[in-house]
Order: C-alpha cells, then structure tokens, then sequence
C-alpha cells in the first residue's frame, strides 16, 4: 500500500492509463525507446524508425524520421535511446558503425541532428547519462565503447575492451562515472568515464556472450545480465568481487533485461531466439516466470516499461512487426497453471507425496494411521514477505512407509549378489542358485533352479542326493503356504493395489499388520525358522489371485482343508499335483488350460517342493533321457513371464542368462530387452554396480550390451596445471607433463590408478589408501583434503 | 574397396598405442601374420603368370597396401621403420609389393615441407598420435591442416564429434551423407574415405551403389544437399517443412541439423580437398599400384612440384624464376595498400549510396570473374551416383530476372542466432563449430611472406567478406571498396573457383596467386575460405529453419 502511495505521488498528475494493445509496423523493429513523461515511444529497426503516440487506446503515429529518398544505412538502427532528460533528443546507433543522434525541435522534415562515424563495425549499443545532457556512451562490434559530448564533433574518450565486440553499455543509475560494458567473449567491464585507459573491474559472468545488461534503479550496486547461455545473473557489485546473487535459467538466449520498476525484485527478459514471450521473473523464484507476456508472433527484440516508477505497463517490439502496449494485469500468471502436486516412490517402497495444504487438510476425515505408517509433516515455509506478489503455495509433505518387514528388499540385494551367472558348469550353477535362494528362504525360487537343472541337464549327471536334500528341507512348506493364504483371503481385494495408490496403501497396511503377525505367529508355531519367509512369498501368491478368481477359490479350499493336518500329512496333497506335468492330456480334460500353466501352476502355488519330489520319484522313467530338453521350454517360457509379472525380473533375467542359448529363442528379443533394462534398473537403484555390469556383460541382446559402451568419456584434469585434459592418453597437451604420477612414490602409474577430484592429484591405488590412513591431506603436498570415495 | 573382416580390422589398432612396448608387440603379429599369407600364396606367383591383383592375393594386397600408407604415414617412427623392413621382406620373398602413386600428400605443396612439420613442432606430433590413435591412419587432409596446428586440434575435435560422438544420427547414416556431399563436388578423395568408413560401421554396400538404393529419407536429403552445395540463398522454409513432414521418412529438427552440418562440413571440406590438391590416400585406391615404376608414368606436376627427383628438381625451381619481375614487390604493393587503407579510412569517407554500389560492384564483379576454363569435365559415374541432377551447379547470386534479397548479418548472425539454435538441437557443437569459427577467422602470426609482425586482420576479413558476398552475405559494416584493394585478380579467381566449383581448381591457379607466399600461407587462406563457406551456408540453412520454427 506505502508502496502504491509512492507510485501515484511519483507520477503526480499525469497518471498513465491504458489498456493493451498493439499496432502494425511496416517493419521488423530492432529496439524501442520511451519518452520521459511516457507519452511517445520511438520505433527503431533496419527499415523502420518512427515515432508513436501512446494515447489511450491506441498508438498513433506522430513523426516519421526515415526521411529521404534514398534512405542510408545510417537509418539502420541496432538500437535507438530516448534522452531521459531532453525530450528532444534521440540517439541511434547503426548498423554501418555511424552514431546519429536527432533533434526532433528541428524545423526541418530531416531530423538528424550529429553524425559519428568513428566506430569501424556496427555499434551495437548507445546509451545517455541518466543526468548528464550532452553525455553520449556508445559500444561496437570493433571492441570500443566511445563516450560523445554532443557539443562537439568528435568522441570525447575511447575505452578499448582490449577484447571482443561490446554488446550492451549502461550508465549506473547511482554512481555518476560509472558504467558497465558486456562483451561478446562472456565479460563484464566497469569503468569510470574519466578514466579511459583502464576499467575499473573486470569479471566474467557468462559462457559465450553478454547480450544484455542492465542496473538496478533503486538498489546501486546490483547489475542484472543475460547472455547466449540462456541465464539471467545478477550481481552484487558493492563487494571486492561481483558476487553472484541471483540466477534465473531461462529456456533461450537472452536478448534484453530490464528490472521492473517499482518491484524490487522483477525483472524483465526476452528471448533472441525461437522463444517469443516475455517473461517477468522474481529473482527469487527463479524455477518460475512471475508472469508472461505471450502476443508476439516472432521474437521480441526491444521491451522497456513505459514509465520509470509505473510497474503496471510494458512495451515491446517485435521481428513479426508489431509493436505492443502490455497491461500487467493482462499478463498470464504461470504460476496458477503449475501443478502443485508431487508424488514419489522410494527405494524401498516408501512413498513422498507432497500436495496443497488446503487439500491436504480439507481431508478432514482421515485418521492417524497407526504402525508402519507415518506422516511426516515437513513444511517449506518461506516467510511470507509482502514484496514478494507470488501467490503462496505451501505445501505439505507426506511420507508413507511401507511396513518395514513386508516389502523388505534385502532378498533381492543378496539374490543378486550371491547368484552365479557364469563361470560353471549348468548344473552347478542351478544348484548353487537354488542354494542361495533355499537360504534366502525363497523355496519356490529354489525349486524352480533345481527343476532346470533336471530339466535341461544331461540326465546322467542327475545327483539324487541333492535332490532329497532339498526336498526334506522343503518339506513343511505347504503348510505355511496355506496359512498366508487362508489370511489373505480376508484383505485381498485391496491387497494388489498396494503399490499403486498411496490412499489404500495406508489402509493395506493395517490390514496387512494384523495378518502378517498373525502369518508369523503361525509359522513361529510350526516352524521356526520360516520366520519372516512369509511375507515374501505372499506377495506372489496375492497378485496369482487376483489373475485368476477361480483358481484361487481352490487354493483356498485346499488351504483350508490343509490348515488343520500336520505337516507331514501335507503330503497328501502331492499326489494330486503329481500327476500335472506329467500328464498333461489328463489336465486338458479336467481344466481348459494348456499344459503350459498347469506346470506354470504347480509353481504358482508354491507346492512345487512337491513336484520336484514327483521328478525324481516318478516321472523319471517317464522322462527318460531321449527326451529333448526343448520339450520344456515352453513351460520354462511361462514361467520366466509368470516371474517378469510378479515384479521378479531378477529371477527372469538370472534363468535367461544362465540357460542361454536353451531358451533364447524362445521368448522375443523386446521381451527379453524389456526384462534386463529393468533389472538393471533394479540393480543400479541398489546401488549394485558390479552385478548389474556383469549382467550387462552376459546378455545377448546388443541394445543391453552396448548399453556398456555408452558414456564411456572420463573427463579428467591434468594433475600439474589443473586444467583440462582435451588428450587422451596422459601427457598433458599444455604443460607437457606427464599427469598420471602417483603423488606418493612419484613414479607412473601403469594399471589401477585412483584420484581425487578435487585437487586432481592421484596415484597407485595402494599407495593412496595407505596415506589415507595416516593422513587426510592430499599426498601432493596441495593442502586440500582429499576425499576418496 | 572390399569390407576388411573383423580380424584384420583389429590388426591395425594397437598400432596406435602410445606405448612403445605395445606398438613392438602389434607390429611383430602383423610381422608374422603377414609372413603366414606369403607363405601361402608363395607358390602360385612362380607357377602362374605374375598377375597384380589377382583375386586369391588381393587380400594380401589390402595389408601390403596398409603396409605401405604406415610406412610413409605414421607418426611413430618405429613403426615406419618397421614396416618399410617388413615390405622389403616380402620383396624379397618374391611377392610384388605397391608403390605410393603420386608423392605426397599434396599435388601442389612439396612432401617434404610437409613431413617436416611434425618434426619441428611437438604439439603437431602430439595431434597427429591422437589422430593416428583415434582413427588408425593419418589423413593427408590432417597432414596438410599440421601447417596450423591450432586450428587442426580443433578441426579434428569438431569431426570427430560429428562422426563418431553421441548424435541424433546413426554411424552409417553420418558416413553416408559426408560421402552424399562430398560426391556433389565430386571429391572422389573424400568419397573413397567415407566409403571405407561407411562399410566398416556396418553400413549396407547396396546403398553405395547410388542414392537411389538408399532409404527414401535419405533421397530426401538429396535436394537439400543441391542447394545448399551450390545455390544456398534459394533455401526456403518450404524445403524444411518438406522435410520434416514426409510422414514415415520425416526427418527430426535435430536429426536435420545433425545432417545440414554435416552436409556443410562436407561441402567446405571438399573445397579445402581441391583448394590444397589432396591426392588420393596411400591404402585407398588410386593412392598406390602394383606396377613397377617406369619413367611414363612420372606426370608432370610431380616433377614440377618437387616431388620427384632431387635432379629434376631444378626444373621446377627455373619454372618457378622465369617470372622473377612479376613476383618482386607483390607482397610489398599488399602492404602498403593495407596501410593506406588504415590511413586513408578516416579522412576519405564514402557516401552510404557509395558504399551499397560498393557492395553491389564486387557482387557483379565476382560474377565476372571466371571460373577456371569452361571446359564441362563429366564426373565420373562412380562418384555422381551419389547424388541426382548432375547438372545443377553454382550460378552466380542475383543474376538479373531472379532477385534474392541481400541477406544481413546484422540480422542474422552465427554469433546470435546460428549458434543458438544448433547449439539448443545439437548440444555441444554449437560451441565446437563456434570455437572452430573463431579459430580460422582470427589465426594469425603477424607475418606476410618473409615480412614479420603485420596486422592481417584487414586482409583475412576481406577475404572473409568477399566470400560471404559471392552468397549475397552482407555485412552493414563493410566498405567493400577494400576488397578490390586487397584482393587482386588471380586471387579472386582461386577464390571463385574453389569455393564454387571447388572440383576446376587447378594446380595453375594455386601457383598463380600470391607467388611470393609460402605455402603454409596459402594453406591458412584455404582454412579462411573453407570456414567461411562453411558458415555462409550454414547461416542459409539455419535461418531456414529458423523461419519454419516461427
């Protein structure tokens, strides 16, 4: 409100009105300028140079200055400058070098008032002291700024940028002398206009270069600039060095910065290509323009707000030939359209959801959920300043955890790390899979190796022994299958949702709660150290029932049938699944299933201890050795799906590698990419590079393999200058020294070779972690505290 | 040129280790592996008649012929000496090994003074192992290029990018299209080399024999590729939107500028290959025979070049002082007309109609300026399979009854707008082609001829500029009243000529300009031209796309 007061006192009587609007050019304009008392505008451009009244709802033409019938590239402007001090006067610079300034008192139709013709290539940017009448600064292409007093001839002082083209010069609006030159090789100068032979500051603020820069009105030492690397800084200019403040990364280069009146945190910017808006950003909500202007048709090209202490309008002009009066409130707030909600799954299954506090809290009626879990209420209040016009979204964080026993990922972590992929004969690879997944308490899993085996391997090398190992040890698990079932056909409908939404989640938990102890409870009864297997296994069996409604319904039975028999009578059951692989006509009668599931079923149900029983004892006089291996395969293929759609990729991608050639035809190259991307996936979450490398390493699929020779650059720094190493190989192309010395024994390291990143200075890798014990500075002698890694 | 198999491709790459132990190791395998063919083969040459390049030997040839490229090429020179004792080896076993045709890497410039270079400067040397290193072989165009070594790092970065680095487009598809637009100015050097590369990434042989066995959105490439090689003005957005929108063969906006700057690299590089004579590479065809050497076959320009015998080398050095009255003073009359320019420039200025008529004068003139003689020279069919509409070549700018607007720079510039967008849809080398730009326009040694500390910068932005006018480029800035100073009228005919029609430049016309120059000089002019067409066509293309996207 003080603020408002302020505004209507500066503008005093004459208070602009407007609405917005625009009017047709006859060419692209190249810059515009105001009029102090922000009653005409000046239109500049390689075609064009006019000038506009801006009444109230319309642009008028007042003057046309491109007088002449030949008209000289003199009229070409780059950019053009209304004094803000003598309404008469204008200054152009042109694209031919010539600086013309234009006294529009003149009586005559040509206006043209001095002409400079000093600079050698165009002048890119001219610019009156905002106090100082007769003070004119310009900068070329040439690498000169030259400082005019327009009651004489010729330039008064020459500062030499001793680099690259001026792009934008701008007095300081406080400081009397200075002024602030950007260039095209990425600095920025401040000099002080009585001394021309050297600046007063130099500091680079871009890569590639400034276009544009402009100063703060109110506040002296801060400079906003924009540069082809698509960023808008602004710098603290009162300190020793100019210090980065502010940083706003647009979506293309920037053509202009102006701050915008009375707001002293807007600023206002617009593009030199492909992107056509302006944009009104609050340095200090940099992700987000504040508002943005979006009429122009092709680029903007000049923007100036129409009176130094009115925020409320913005002109612009534009290449598509228009020129355009913005009412503030007319502009689109991009800030209304974003989404404020934001929702993430964790690594271990827990879920971060974020959203609008009002929505949040309009959902009264839920309750505090008990266990597992949690609300975090974590919120990101900034305090609310009054300056600052953005509309506050605060919004709340949620984070729910998942139970910490029921989604535990540990199983997958050591699978893969214990499994073996290579480097055996099959067979023993089967086994020692099968092993670590029986230690793992994954029987299924188990099994299902042992199977393979049997099924793909040579029936001589059959080891019995193993086998009855394996079998006595599975022998109870039936039983405990049973229980999860049996509870789990109470929850189940919410059940397989539960990693998709993050509302029932909560609920799944609860429910989950009570029948996951009560799982164990009965396990810890039966037996011991099935302890928490349970939950592992249920998540399979959850997502089988909900495929197929009917079969479930049986399981069920049978559960229930078996929830009351001991275990060694679990046996009893066998025989009746005995028969599926092995008979697989019979099945086709009694169910409308192809073979392929009944086997798929087997496993499903988790009674495949019992089948594996069946091979040995029974069906291997069915099977006998002239059996192909390729007879199974499609059963194998099943199965490898049926695991990918549980979500055990792992188990997917293990079978496919070690089976290899057996099975790789079988099952289509998308398949199998699809199944090692997501694994790998998987694995790099977990951090398990080397696995997930060797697994990139054995599959066959040449999109996977060559996933290993994508990104393989290491961009290191030379350990003597600490720049770059463009070479490859290790001498460095600028000091000509050799960069791989190991910092401790000063000798060329051949082979492993580890270095800091800081500091750049490295050695043998045993050498290193020695050092390391006694010391944490760098061996080098450099000072800096080395971190490794 | 066959595909070599798998084997024989990792022959070569250990070569280029660093590592002295492990290029011993490399050479010894190839030592035996060759010894272990000539022993195979030995016996036929004695009982057939000894035929060069009979099939059963041919591969035999492709390693001797490779052979012969390191023995004159590799930067090592333990491996060079290797080799040449490996060749006479198998000389003296009986078996015919090849001969380097044309001595060289250059038709115009002596070999020695381009052998010496890498000798003199150890950053040359250190840019040609990496080179060796990355691609197995050292082009003669790098080796010509090791005159400016500053330049030649970031050539080869920016190329190696293009072909090899992270890009919309796929290895063979890269390869295909340098060999597309190379083959518009028939540079059948550039094309043999592509070729080769182009099979070794796994592209489909079909393809070569012609565009039209090549994809459909390949072909559709083809116009592009016309007109940007010869008339770029005449590009329109219309040309882009035919491209982006063909359905099924549709190109992608970054697939596109991946492939207009290769077109553009191409195209420049195929002037530079004419502009500086590049003769054919050693292990590619017409690089070596199988003959033995008889007196016939010397041609002429290798004597008269120096390239042959140290006895007939005083004939080219008479050849060269049958004109000493021309020559004396020529550098000198540049230099003071440099001075009085700079002078003269304040005190003596031109109307604005004076300087557009300016503009407009060296337009038309370069018009004038004939190209080469008008002899039609038919491109083999070899090479003009690779692209249609043979017929269509540069026709000056502006000619009267079509009149394409001017085009400013002030307007559109690479600095400002060109950079941006390559560099918004082809991340990276917005900032090689800019650094490479920069590189060529402002390399300088402060040196003309024998004379030392001159400020060149005048000179080399004339030359720039008249380029950009002979594609109507304007730049607002400029009086072009000093290109006619600077530039007199055998040099605008090399200009002409190689820019345009890079194929009729001649070993006549590169003697012809600046005779007092030397020739790492002359090789510095090549690099300014070729950059700047490069650019000009580039900011004709870009601005197109440009004008489609708003």
């Amino acid at each position: 409100m003080e603020k408002m007061s302020r505004v209507t006192t500066a503008l005093g009587s004459s208070a602009i009105s407007g609405r917005t609007m625009f009017c047709h050019l006859d060419a692209p304009a190249n810059a515009i300028s105001v009029c102090r008392d922000a009653t005409q505008v000046v239109v500049a451009g390689r075609n064009i140079f006019k000038i506009y009244a801006l009444e109230e709802e319309q642009f008028v033409e007042k003057l046309n200055l491109r007088v002449g019938r030949k008209p000289s590239l003199n009229f070409s402007c780059a950019d053009v400058m209304w004094h803000q001090m003598e309404e008469n006067l204008l200054a152009t610079a042109a694209t031919n070098g010539a600086v013309v300034t234009w006294n529009l008192g003149k009586p005559s139709r040509n206006k043209q008032d001095q002409l400079f013709t000093e600079h050698k290539r165009t002048v890119n940017k001219v610019c009156f002291h905002p106090t100082e009448v007769y003070m004119l600064l310009s900068g070329s292409q040439d690498g000169f700024m030259k400082c005019f007093d327009l009651r004489k001839k010729e330039s008064v002082s020459t500062f030499s940028g001793q680099s690259e083209s001026v792009r934008d010069v701008q007095f300081s609006m406080k400081d009397y002398f200075t002024f602030a030159a950007s260039f095209e090789n990425g600095n920025v100068q401040l000099w002080d206009i009585r001394r021309p032979d050297r600046y007063e500051r130099m500091f680079t603020a871009h890569t590639g270069p400034v276009f544009c820069c402009d100063w703060h009105p109110d506040d002296r030492g801060w400079l906003a600039t924009g540069g082809r690397d698509k960023m808008v800084k602004v710098w603290d200019m009162t300190t020793n060095r100019a210090k980065e403040i502010y940083c706003v990364q647009t979506i293309a280069s920037v053509a202009r910065v102006k701050w915008r009146p009375e707001r002293k945190f807007h600023l206002a910017t617009c593009s030199m290509m492909v992107d056509h808006n302006i944009y009104v950003w609050d340095v200090r909500r940099p992700f987000i323009p504040f508002a943005t202007f979006e009429e122009h048709k092709d680029v903007t090209t000049g923007i100036v707000w129409r009176h130094q202490h009115d925020p409320h309008f913005l002109l612009s002009g534009s290449k598509d030939s228009t020129l355009y009066q913005h009412m503030f409130k007319d502009a689109t707030r991009p800030v209304d359209k974003a989404n404020p909600e934001g929702l993430c799954f964790g690594l271990f299954g827990d879920l971060a959801f974020a959203a609008k506090e009002s929505l949040i809290s309009s959902d009264a009626n839920r309750k505090p959920y008990p266990g597992g879990d949690r609300r975090y209420p974590i919120f990101f209040f900034k305090k609310p300043d009054p300056t600052e016009q953005f509309a506050h979204v605060s919004s709340a964080l949620s984070v729910f955890e998942t139970d910490l026993d029921s989604n535990r990922m540990d199983w997958f972590v050591k699978t893969a790390q214990l499994y073996l992929l290579c480097g055996k004969p099959f067979a023993e690879l089967c086994d020692h899979n099968a092993k670590v997944a029986q230690e793992l308490k994954r029987p299924q899993v188990s099994t299902t190796w042992t199977m393979l085996r049997i099924m793909f391997s040579d029936p001589a090398n059959l080891t019995m022994p193993g086998l009855n190992h394996n079998l006595s040890k599975l022998g109870t698990l039936p039983l405990m299958n049973s229980f999860n079932m049996k509870e789990m056909s109470s929850g189940m409908g919410t059940e397989s949702r539960l990693e998709r939404s993050k509302g029932e989640s909560r609920q799944d938990n609860i429910h989950l709660e009570p029948g996951n102890s009560h799982a164990s409870n009965n396990n810890e009864e039966n037996e011991e150290t099935e302890g928490s297997e349970g939950q592992a296994e249920y998540m399979f069996c959850d997502a089988e029932l909900d495929d197929d409604d009917l079969y479930s319904m049986e399981n069920d039975n049978q559960a229930e049938e078996q929830e009351y028999m001991l275990p060694q009578e679990a046996f009893q059951l066998r025989h009746e699944i005995i028969d599926n692989p092995s008979a697989p006509e019979h099945l086709q009668q009694d169910k409308a299933d192809s073979p392929h599931v009944s086997g798929n079923e087997a496993e499903v149900t988790c009674l495949t201890p019992i089948e594996s029983f069946s091979l040995i004892s029974i069906s291997q006089p069915l099977f006998s050795p002239h059996l192909p291996a390729s007879f199974f395969c499609p059963i194998v293929r099943e199965m490898l799906s049926y695991y990918a759609e549980q979500g055990d990729v792992q188990m997917a991608v293990s079978v496919l590698i070690v089976l290899g050639d057996r099975i790789r035809k079988e099952i289509d190259d998308l398949t199998q990419e699809h199944w090692y991307m997501s694994y790998i996936d998987l694995l790099q979450r977990f951090e398990l590079w080397n696995v997930s490398n060797e697994v990139i390493k054995l599959s066959t699929c040449s999109a996977i393999t060559c996933l290993n020779q994508a990104s393989t650059t290491l961009h290191i720094n030379c350990s003597n200058c600490k720049r770059p190493m463009s070479n490859k190989g290790w001498i460095c192309d600028r000091c000509h020294q050799c960069a791989s010395v190991c910092a401790v024994c000063h000798h060329v390291v051949k082979g492993l070779f580890v270095w800091c990143q800081g500091c750049s200075h490295g050695g043998h890798l045993e050498h290193i972690m020695n050092w390391l014990k006694s010391s944490t500075h760098c061996p080098a002698g450099c000072g800096h505290l080395c971190e490794y890694t | 040129m066959e595909v070599q198999d798998q084997e024989s491709l990792g022959r070569w790459d250990r070569l280029g280790s660093r590592d002295a132990i492990s290029r011993t190791k490399a050479m010894e395998n190839i030592c035996q592996d060759v010894m272990r063919k000539v022993e195979a083969i030995r016996p036929i040459p004695s009982l057939a008649p000894p035929a060069s390049g009979s099939p059963p030997k041919s591969d035999l040839n492709d390693i001797l012929a490779h052979l012969l490229m390191l023995s004159k090429r590799c930067p090592y020179d333990d491996v060079k000496e290797r080799c040449v004792r490996l060749l006479q080896g198998v000389q003296d076993l009986g078996v015919r090994i090849p001969r380097p045709l044309g001595n060289g890497p250059s038709r115009f410039i002596p070999e020695k003074e381009i052998l010496q270079i890498s000798k003199v400067d150890a950053r040359t040397q250190s840019i040609f192992e990496d080179a060796f290193a990355a691609l197995g072989r050292l082009d003669n165009i790098s080796l010509v290029m090791g005159f400016h070594p500053q330049y030649l790092g970031s050539f080869l970065r920016t190329q190696h990018y293009l072909l090899q680095m992270d890009g919309p487009l796929s290895l063979h598809y890269r390869h295909y299209i340098g060999i597309m637009a190379a083959a518009r100015h028939q540079c059948s050097y550039l094309v043999n080399l592509h070729v080769n590369d182009f099979l070794q990434v796994g592209g489909d042989p079909k393809w070569l024999n012609g565009l039209d066995e090549a994809p459909q959105k390949l072909q559709q490439l083809g116009e592009l590729n016309k007109i940007l090689a010869h008339r770029p003005w005449l590009l329109t957005k219309e040309h882009i939107e035919c491209l982006l929108k063909a359905e099924e063969h549709s190109w992608s906006l970054a697939e596109l500028i991946h492939a207009v700057v290769l077109l553009t690299h191409y195209h420049s590089l195929a002037s530079f290959t004419f502009g500086c004579g590049i003769t054919p590479e050693i292990h590619c065809d017409g690089g070596h025979t199988f003959r033995p050497p008889s007196l016939s076959q010397y041609c002429v320009c290798d004597i008269a070049n120096g390239n042959g015998h140290d006895s007939v080398l005083t004939v080219g050095v008479l050849s060269c002082s049958l004109f000493p009255k021309e020559m004396c003073g020529e550098v000198e009359v540049l230099m003071e007309r440099m001075k009085q320019l700079q002078e003269c420039r304040d005190d003596e200025e031109a109307s604005q109609e004076e300087m557009a008529t300016r503009f407009e004068r060296e337009k038309t003139e370069s018009m004038l300026v004939a190209t080469a003689e008008d002899e039609e020279c038919v491109p083999s069919r070899d090479i003009s399979r690779h692209f249609e509409d043979p017929s269509y070549g540069y026709k000056d700018f502006s000619r009267r009854g079509e009149h394409v607007p001017t085009f400013r720079v002030q307007d559109y510039s690479w600095e400002d707008h060109g950079f941006s967008l390559v560099n918004r849809l082809y991340p990276d080398v917005g900032q090689m082609l800019d650094e490479k730009f920069q590189m060529a326009y402002n390399l300088t040694y402060n040196t003309m001829a024998t004379h030392k500390d001159v400020d060149t910068s005048m000179l080399r932005r004339a030359i720039w500029n008249y380029i950009h006018c002979m594609f109507g480029i304007r730049y607002d800035d400029y009086d072009y009243g000093e290109i006619n100073q600077l530039l007199d009228r055998s040099f605008k005919i090399y200009i002409k000529t190689m820019v345009c029609s890079p194929e009729k430049t001649t070993k006549r016309m590169y003697e012809s300009f600046w005779r007092q120059f030397q020739h790492s000089e002359k090789v510095h002019v090549n690099l300014l031209l070729m950059e700047a067409r490069m650019q000009a066509e580039l900011l004709y293309a870009l601005r197109a796309i440009t004008r489609y996207m708003t």
